[in-house]
């Protein structure tokens, strides 16, 4: 087991590059039983609710800054705490985004990380921030 | 403020959905890290579930008449808000154990707050529901509060 004894605020966690295409869609809405059509029904997203696209489903943002954590925390110990999000704007089907996070705080045992999910054009789409236990 | 909270609304804080109790299996776990893209073994083999899998396991499993024209469920633990376009809302979680394969879990969700704001483009509503999530001897498991803005 590794550890992570050097956490310090500043410290930048690998970042990932990810893409929802139609297939995760599905089966990412299949697994929640969530059939809002603005995930799968084009005709409805475009024409009654004005979107460019299918919109990728929001908490997937959200696991994919668990994941940027999860992993810089894999074998090491630690555990999750605390994590929040929020989705600020639309990703749609096909659109590449950057997941990543920052540590801005080490205390008590624990270090607190900044995550983003940024769009093509370095919006960020959702903000989040996690707190773990360092092992 | 221009006084949408009325007090019949506001009586609705502190409602309580009917408690739900579902059994988490492998296969559950497993396609849910496939579908959100997971690559640690132990999601993918559905040992232990992702962070966010409780919100698919306590995602409704409704009937298809019961789902709106725009494809979503009606929610019965919130009352009829004097806005109803949603915005963008956020999750915070607080986690006491992993969730396993094999785990009988039981969510209880409670509406524990009606705020107003104003936005830049006129009113906003904001409510939060709290899940919580314990094993059958009353453990904590994880705890989630959602906050949703209407517009």
């Amino acid at each position: 087991m590794s550890s992570l004894e050097n956490v310090h605020a500043g410290q930048t966690l690998p970042g990932m590059t990810r893409v929802c295409d139609n297939v995760q869609s599905f089966f990412y809405n299949a697994a929640l039983w969530n059939a809002h059509r603005i995930h799968y029904d084009l005709p409805y997203a475009t024409d009654a609710e004005g979107y460019p696209g299918l919109v990728v489903p929001g908490p997937l943002l959200g696991d994919w800054m668990s994941q940027v954590v999860d992993h810089w925390i894999d074998g090491t110990g630690a555990v999750f705490e605390k994590f929040e999000y929020s989705n600020r704007l639309a990703v749609y089907v096909g659109d590449e985004v950057q997941a990543g996070g920052t540590v801005t705080e080490v205390a008590d045992g624990c270090a607190t990380i900044e995550l983003f999910v940024r769009n093509a054009k370095g919006d960020v789409v959702a903000p989040g921030k996690a707190r773990v236990r360092l092992a | 403020m221009t006084g949408l909270l009325t007090p019949e609304l506001m009586q609705n804080v502190g409602r309580r959905a009917t408690p739900r109790t579902e059994v988490v299996t492998r296969r559950d776990i497993r396609k849910y890290a496939i579908a959100s893209g997971q690559t640690l073994d132990r999601y993918l083999r559905g040992d232990q579930a992702p962070p966010l899998f409780h919100v698919a396991l306590f995602w409704d499993v409704v009937e298809m008449s019961e789902l709106s024209p725009d494809g979503v469920s009606i929610d019965r633990l919130l009352p009829k808000f004097p806005l109803e376009r949603a915005m963008a809302g956020g999750l915070e979680i607080q986690y006491h154990q992993p969730i396993r394969a094999g785990d009988v879990l039981t969510a209880d969700r409670t509406l524990t707050a009606i705020y107003e704001k104003e936005g830049r483009s006129g009113p906003l509503i904001f409510y939060e529901v709290v899940l919580e999530v314990t094993r059958g001897d009353g453990t904590a498991v994880v705890t989630e509060k959602t906050t949703r803005i209407l517009r």
